[in-house]
């Protein structure tokens, strides 16, 4: 892999940038790997990688129907946070922070990971009760999570609206550690480090079926380019899991959703942080290219239209020029969809699966961008061991069979 | 400052209305009818903005919504400042101010312009190669350099005063784009009856046709016929024509939404109109006439100031009489060039050659510039121009077989290219309509469609003004058509070529199809050339071919790596040119390539439409009791319970006249509830009328409790588990008769819970007649609560025995109360003889009035919602949503007593037989007392055995409910513990960020546990 | 936003409606007869197709009805919407379209 820094980035300017090598190959596929990895996003990619690096397993491809990274890793709105509050979310995230925190360096790609600190807002007593849960059990976690004053938010985030509005900001919980990463940066990193230990990319190649043998393991996938065997086979399909894992004849809890997001036109700094509103359905951060990076929940009906409904990015926009009503003049530059799978606890799935050799990593709804480097570390783990890792033994298939639901969706629930 | 660049004649501009205007402090002259693109031009001013990564002085590109260059800043004042507008769609009023942006400290001398000198060193991607070392000092350091470099505008820093509206609108057809073809299918189509909706993103309708001067129609000259065909539309009652109006996103089932921009374009714009609407059209057929976008072409030195697309050029000329220049040099693949040669040449502008990157020139228009004396040079390309802030000469070199010859240069101030016309099919593929390459046009075309749509005109490939005439008349005949066979779908089919019933004689050149694609050949050293793909984000052709070289194979990934139309034009100046230079660099056929998707919005679009009027108040629906005006009159502080505002405390002036805090209300008001009586608006509780021959056994199958035997007159505590076997929602529940329930739920909960019966209703139990109806409105709620509860209600009621034998705890009764008729609950949330009384919300603030006047006497105090909270934790009752939190099984919040272990089956039942929800270290409802009783705990704290145990600490469970109890005269809480019931008389640890506080478990009654007092 | 077809209404906006998640799930007669496993597939486990699938909607700012819809969950078109009760029509996808 030839190396990237400052220094040789300054030496081959020299050479008119000639010298540079592909970030990675274009191979054909082999007739037989050890793992198969369905799914060239950010996940399927540092599994791959950390299968190659921390298991020595290098004989490994990864087949990705488009473009890698062309999936819900290209189209996210790159917030990375840990503050979760069960035990099981927290070790997982905050896994998965920790690695951000030295990935640049790791697989020698400037990913950005810009910890901003990720600022969710309460504006109701219901909010701050819940928030304050999540902080003092973040605390002992070992995660860090701070309750902030209405005063401490607005001196935080200034560009913030806290009082003249419907819903005024009574706080908010701020995870200074949380911030936002490049996307695009993660899956071509990931790539081009999984490519230089020997991982095969297959890019354009779709798997349209999962062979089992006569005991009912895989034996390997079916795929446009022709049949590939491999004895483990880890779906990291995130939006078409379903319709990959109906091939092995598995029925999963999942349902594919359209996410929206959008982006303004560039701007000058004019937002320091993550701000999250769960009450009012809407998030923002600003880009080092300087554009507005906004979302917000799901559309309402399962598709995979990859597309969203006007009603549902106007009500997200509704919610940003409440935020921050001097935004009301800045326009939308570009709007799409995701398709994002979710589970009925809203938590993962990252686990051996009913079929011997066939694993599965899903489930992550709108919020698996920020799980990239640790879910790919605990995958790769659970396929290398055919064992989950202590840290996503709880994020199995089975609990939703035995009610050993992870939750963080119904705890933070509004009733009263 | 004069108008040097002004022709002597012409245009539509109207020469009778001057008008001043400011641009970076100077002030210049310009006329009605200019954009400020045509003002400065006529002005003599090209240099208006600094790119984005190099801060390379750039000039306009364009004359329309394509243009990456010219974004300004256009400010009426602080608050109704908006960045990045095109100068190019910015119409000129009367004392308009605008500035150039991402330049410091002066658009001709930017500091920022030191990248462009290191721009070697910072080719697409460079950022993510490095800046990686020392860790951490990508967010202290490189990444606020980077910021702070990057972005183009400045965002506004006061809130936006004006008001946005949006409309909804249907009609038969809707017409994108008045250029000839759409002109002419809103004309088919409305002379057929259909109800037409026609827009355009331009100030004037007309597209192509206000820029011509020589072309006729039907006889007239086009700008003649224009008008005519504007007046005939404009006197029709079936058509709506929307100007400045943009058709910026096509979404499913024919719903376009336009962007129409109402006073941007007025000097004094008052405060009568929006500034913009949006309108949300839903058309039965779309015509889709959007017309094509020149194609720049991308040769060294191409970003100059003074070097422009060579269609906009003559826009500038004959629309705006604005000449681009004194000397003109041209570079063009296709006729085009020729054109704006002529036109300009018209216009007084010296054409010093023209490089034809084709062999073979021939055609009507070359051999009219020849005859006009234009100095015609085929097989030549620019291989380079001169001049910092404004073009000065042009290197043309002649090239034969790919091979560049030696350089000549040609003084000149303007460099006019094009490299013909892309078809504008962003909304087709918007549409999801299937894109099909065309290999003889060279462009993507609509094929397939899905939407009931079709394209016409030059956006699908048609060219030549009389073909574009008919073609667009054809598709507004067939739209109109389609448009009244409502059974036809028009999913899957490819629109069929139309024939128009009525022929166009018109007379106007043909630019026909060619063009080129890619980058056009220069021999120069390729390190050191910059050949300019993306303007604003300063992508070369360079770049591309780095990216492909480091293996960045889809047109996806050169796009996202080298962010090549990922400018605010969105790829409408890049795309096909990038697509061009990945062919050629990969050996690969374009549409081998892929195409990157179209995404809404066409163009920018301001996000105050999206919002319109919701903001502030109206944000959200905000819902109030009837007694919601008394208690405000009564000053109660209010909180936001989901929609409601609900009174949370009544502060009272307390000594020397300052106002009670909250803590003060609360004690004062629980001290009143417990010693004497209190009243308390609970109207914001949702409920349900359940009514049917089968309402019992419904009732039975939806709440874990048993119904069948509680007579009518009683009251039961109901409990209501999701069908995972989750506490979802609680309430009283009154029998009213039997085949009749009153159901309460929680304030939040009523539509969830209504749609939660509804669903089993309908979907699982048909069988069961049954009738449910939301009443949450319809009945106001006072509860009076405490000791005095029945002496103050009894004088006001007539034909309920209030007697407590006749009329004891947990029952219901229908009587009158003033007269008014009521349902008398005697049930308490807080632990003291208690009553609520429903009466219909009418007469609410009435009665609630009422009551408080027979109160007086024992010193009646109202109370919100905080002391209600507090006095039912001190009688321990769960509140669903704090104490539990849609984990919680009935058991888990001590409510196993409400399930009804003989039924067979509830919602939720199966589900509580799974191994989880027995697992001994499930959460349970305590107490907790803190060993210091003044120090109150706060709620969502969490509860260990061992505040000093290594992180990651085990927790046991968090604080749910925490108060100062006032009656009690100590701090009391309530939690959710593992294994909590066998853990009552443990002393836990409480950790705080500084301390840990020491608290013992305790059952989660501490107030008259025995229940004594509920009977008054 | 789409428009849908309520059996009972007709064509109305989708703010009309609300989404009901698959259809054709019925609740099991004797919950519990049923094995853990039987009961998480019933409460948990969905179909979820690239293509036609049979679900809720509930016209609930309208006449308040549940009924059934066949839609293309590539392209979101509806193929056909039917009553609550009546089996799922036997069609493809590339059958019907919309307004």
């Amino acid at each position: 892999m030839q190396k990237f820094s400052g220094f040789e980035l300054f030496r081959r300017a020299l050479g008119g940038h000639k010298s540079w090598q592909p970030q990675w190959r274009n191979p054909e596929p082999k007739a037989e790997y050890d793992v198969i990895i369905v799914g060239a996003g950010g996940h399927g990619l540092a599994a791959a990688y950390y299968l190659a690096k921390e298991h020595g397993i290098t004989n490994v491809a990864v087949i990705e129907r488009g473009w890698l990274g062309g999936g819900n890793t290209g189209r996210n709105t790159t917030i990375v946070r840990s503050n979760y509050l069960f035990d099981e979310s927290a070790a997982l995230y905050e896994h998965a922070v920790k690695l951000w925190e030295g990935l640049s360096q790791d697989i020698n790609y400037n990913v950005m990971y810009s910890a901003r600190g990720v600022l969710m807002l309460a504006h109701n007593h219901h909010d701050e009760i819940s928030f304050k849960r999540h902080v003092h059990a973040n605390r002992l976690n070992g995660v860090d999570n701070e309750w902030l004053t209405a005063e401490q938010v607005k001196e935080f985030c200034p560009p913030l609206n806290i009082t003249s509005m419907r819903y005024p900001i009574i706080g908010g919980a701020l995870q200074r550690r949380g911030g936002t990463a490049r996307h695009d940066a993660v899956a071509w990193g990931f790539a081009r480090a999984a490519d230089s230990r020997g991982v095969d990319i297959i890019q354009n190649c779709e798997v349209t079926g999962i062979r089992r043998n006569a005991s009912g393991a895989v034996e390997g996938v079916e795929t446009s380019r022709g049949f590939i065997r491999a004895k483990k086979v880890g779906v990291s399909a995130a939006g078409h899991t379903s319709v990959v894992m109906a091939m092995a004849g598995l029925r999963m809890p999942l349902e594919s959703y359209p996410l929206q997001a959008l982006v303004s036109e560039p701007v000058k700094p004019a937002f320091p942080t993550v701000v999250m509103s769960n009450t009012i359905h809407a998030y923002i951060s600003q880009s080092d290219k300087g554009e507005m990076v906004i979302g917000a929940g799901t559309d309402a009906y399962t598709s995979y239209s990859q597309r969203g409904a006007l009603h549902i990015t106007a009500h997200t926009l509704d919610a940003i020029c409440e935020l921050v009503p001097q935004f009301r003049r800045l326009r939308m530059l570009r709007n799409w969809g995701g398709i994002v799978d979710v589970t009925p606890d809203r938590s993962p799935i990252i686990a051996k699966t009913p079929v011997p050799g066939l694993y599965v990593n899903c489930g992550w709804g709108t919020g698996g961008f920020k799980a990239t480097p640790g879910s790919g570390h605990v995958f790769a783990h659970t396929i290398a061991r055919d064992a989950p890792h202590a840290i996503n033994a709880p994020f199995t298939l089975e609990r939703f069979r035995d009610g050993f639901l992870i939750d963080e969706a119904a705890a933070a629930a509004v009733a009263h | 400052m004069t108008n040097r660049f002004r022709t002597a004649s012409g245009g539509r501009i109207d020469r009778a209305a001057p008008l001043s205007f400011r641009f970076d402090g100077q002030t210049y002259s310009g006329f009605a009818g200019d954009t400020l693109a045509s003002a400065l031009i006529a002005n003599g001013v090209h240099l208006i903005g600094r790119s984005f990564k190099y801060h390379r002085p750039r000039g306009f590109l364009s004359a329309g919504s394509d243009e990456p260059n010219a974004l300004v800043n256009v400010a009426r004042d602080a608050a109704r400042a908006a960045p990045n507008l095109r100068a190019t769609q910015v119409e000129l009023h009367e004392g308009l101010k605008a500035q150039s942006q991402n330049r410091w400290p002066s658009l001709s001398f930017d500091a920022g312009a030191v990248n462009d000198l290191a721009s070697p060193f910072l080719p697409s991607g460079f950022y993510y190669k490095t800046f990686m070392w020392p860790a951490g000092a990508w967010k202290r350091f490189y990444e606020p350099k980077i910021r702070a470099m990057a972005g183009l505008g400045v965002a506004p820093e006061l809130p936006d005063p004006d008001r946005y509206t949006q409309n909804h609108a249907h009609c038969d057809v809707l017409v994108v784009g008045a250029g000839p073809a759409g002109l002419a299918a809103a004309l088919a189509a409305a002379e057929s009856g259909a109800k037409v909706i026609l827009c355009d993103e331009q100030a004037e309708l007309g597209g192509s046709l206000l820029s011509e001067i020589s072309a006729t129609i039907e006889g007239q000259k086009a700008t003649d016929w224009l008008a005519a065909t504007l007046a005939n539309l404009a006197g029709r009652d079936n058509v709506t024509l929307l100007p400045r109006t943009t058709a910026f996103g096509y979404f499913p089932h024919n719903l376009i939404a336009l962007a129409e921009r109402v006073t941007d374009h007025l000097a004094t714009p008052g405060t009568a109109l929006p500034r913009e609407r949006l309108w949300q059209v839903r058309a039965r057929e779309v015509v889709i006439a959007a017309g094509a976008l020149e194609r720049p072409l991308v040769f060294p030195d191409n970003d100059r100031p003074g070097v422009l697309l060579a269609d906009s050029a003559r826009t500038y000329a004959n629309r705006y009489g604005a000449k681009v220049g004194e000397r003109a040099v041209i570079f063009t693949a296709c006729d085009a060039g020729y054109r704006a040669a002529l036109d300009l040449k018209a216009a007084g502008v010296t054409i010093s050659a023209i490089a034809d990157l084709r062999a073979e020139v021939s055609g009507e228009l070359p051999a009219r510039a020849l005859a006009a004396g234009i100095d015609v040079r085929p097989s030549t390309v620019l291989v380079g121009a001169k001049g910092r802030l404004r073009v000065s000469s042009a290197q043309l070199a002649k090239v034969k077989n790919g091979a560049v010859g030696p350089t000549e240069t040609i003084a000149c101030d303007s460099v006019l290219m094009s490299g013909g016309f892309t078809p504008s099919v962003h909304l087709f593929s918007q549409s999801r309509g299937k894109l099909v390459w065309d290999g003889a046009a060279g462009a993507y075309l609509p094929g397939t469609s899905v939407e009931r749509e079709r394209s016409a005109g030059a956006c699908r490939g048609v060219h030549g003004l009389q073909r574009v005439l008919e073609d667009g008349y054809a598709q507004g005949e067939a739209a109109a058509k389609a448009s009244r066979d409502h059974a036809s779908p028009a999913r899957g089919a490819t629109p069929a070529p139309a024939t128009p019933s009525r022929a166009f004689a018109a007379n106007a050149e043909d630019l026909g199809s060619a063009g080129f694609i890619g980058a056009t050949p220069h021999g120069r050293n390729p390190a050191l050339a910059k050949a300019f793909v993306d303007w604003q984000n300063d992508v070369t052709s360079k770049d591309i071919l780095l990216a492909t070289r480091e293996g960045m194979r889809s047109i996806e990934h050169v796009k996202r790596y080298t962010t090549t139309g990922m400018a605010t034009d969105q790829g409408k100046t890049s795309n096909m040119n990038t697509l061009g230079i990945v062919s050629e660099a990969l050996d690969t056929p374009v549409p081998k390539i892929g195409l990157t998707t179209f995404r809404p919005p066409f163009t920018p679009t301001t996000f105050g439409i999206f919002a319109g009027a919701a903001r502030g108040d109206v944000f959200d629906p905000l819902r109030k009791t009837a007694i919601h005006d008394w208690a405000a009159e009564h000053g109660a502080a209010f909180e936001d319970v989901g929609n409601w505002k609900r009174a949370h405390y009544f502060p009272r002036a307390g000594e020397g006249g300052r106002m009670e805090d909250m803590h003060a209300a609360v004690a004062r008001e629980c001290k009143a509830v417990r010693a004497s009586v209190g009243m308390f608006d609970a109207s914001t509780l949702g409920k349900i009328e359940i009514v049917g021959p089968d309402a019992a056994e419904f009732m039975n199958r939806m709440y874990t409790n048993a119904w069948a035997k509680l007579e009518p007159g009683r009251l039961r505590y109901g409990v209501m588990l999701r069908e995972d076997g989750f506490v979802m929602d609680d309430g009283v529940v009154g029998r009213m008769a039997a085949d009749r329930f009153h159901v309460t739920t929680t304030t939040g909960g009523a539509p969830r819970v209504l749609a939660h019966m509804e669903d089993y209703l309908q979907t699982e139990w048909p069988d069961l007649d049954v009738w449910l109806t939301s009443t949450t409105e319809q009945w106001s709620v006072i509860a009076v609560q405490g000791p005095k509860a029945r002496e103050v209600i009894a004088p006001l009621i007539e034909g309920i025995d209030l007697s407590k034998e006749a009329f004891p705890h947990m029952c219901v009764r229908e009587g009158t109360i003033l007269g008014v008729p009521t349902r008398l609950f005697s049930v308490s949330f807080t632990g003291e003889l208690g009553f609520e009384i429903n009466v219909p919300s009418t007469y609410g603030r009435a009665v609630w009035e009422a009551v408080y006047a027979a109160g007086e006497r024992f010193g009646i105090t109202p109370y919100g919602t905080e002391t209600m909270h507090v006095l039912r934790a001190e009688k321990g009752y769960i509140i669903v949503g704090q104490e539990t939190d849609g984990t919680a099984t009935p058991d888990d919040a001590n409510l196993g007593w409400a399930v009804g272990k003989a039924k067979k089956d509830f919602v939720g039942k199966r589900s509580l037989a799974r191994d989880a929800m027995s697992a001994p270290d499930r959460r349970q409802l305590v107490g907790l007392k803190t060993t210091d009783p003044k120090v109150v705990l706060e709620e969502g704290a969490q509860i260990v055995a061992d505040p000093s145990a290594p992180v990651p600490v085990p927790m046991l469970g968090f604080v749910t409910s925490s108060y100062h109890s006032a009656v009690l005269g100590r701090s009391i809480a309530l939690a959710m513990v593992k294994g909590g019931r066998a853990r009552i008389g443990q002393k836990l640890m409480v950790p705080m960020p500084t301390h840990a506080i020491e608290v013992e478990v305790v059952e989660p009654v501490f107030y008259d546990p025995k229940g004594e007092r509920l009977n008054g | 936003m789409l428009i849908i077809t309520c059996p009972w209404c007709g064509a109305r906006p989708e703010v009309e409606f609300r989404y009901g998640g698959e259809a054709h799930i019925a609740r099991p007669a004797d919950p519990s007869a049923l094995t853990d496993q039987e009961w998480a597939d019933f409460l948990y486990n969905r179909t979820n197709p690239k293509g036609l699938h049979a679900e809720r909607w509930r016209h609930i700012h309208g006449c308040g009805r549940y009924f059934n819809a066949l839609r293309d969950t590539v392209s979101d078109f509806f193929v056909t919407t039917y009553k609550a009760g009546e089996p799922r029509p036997d069609i493809d996808a590339s059958s019907g379209g919309n307004p």
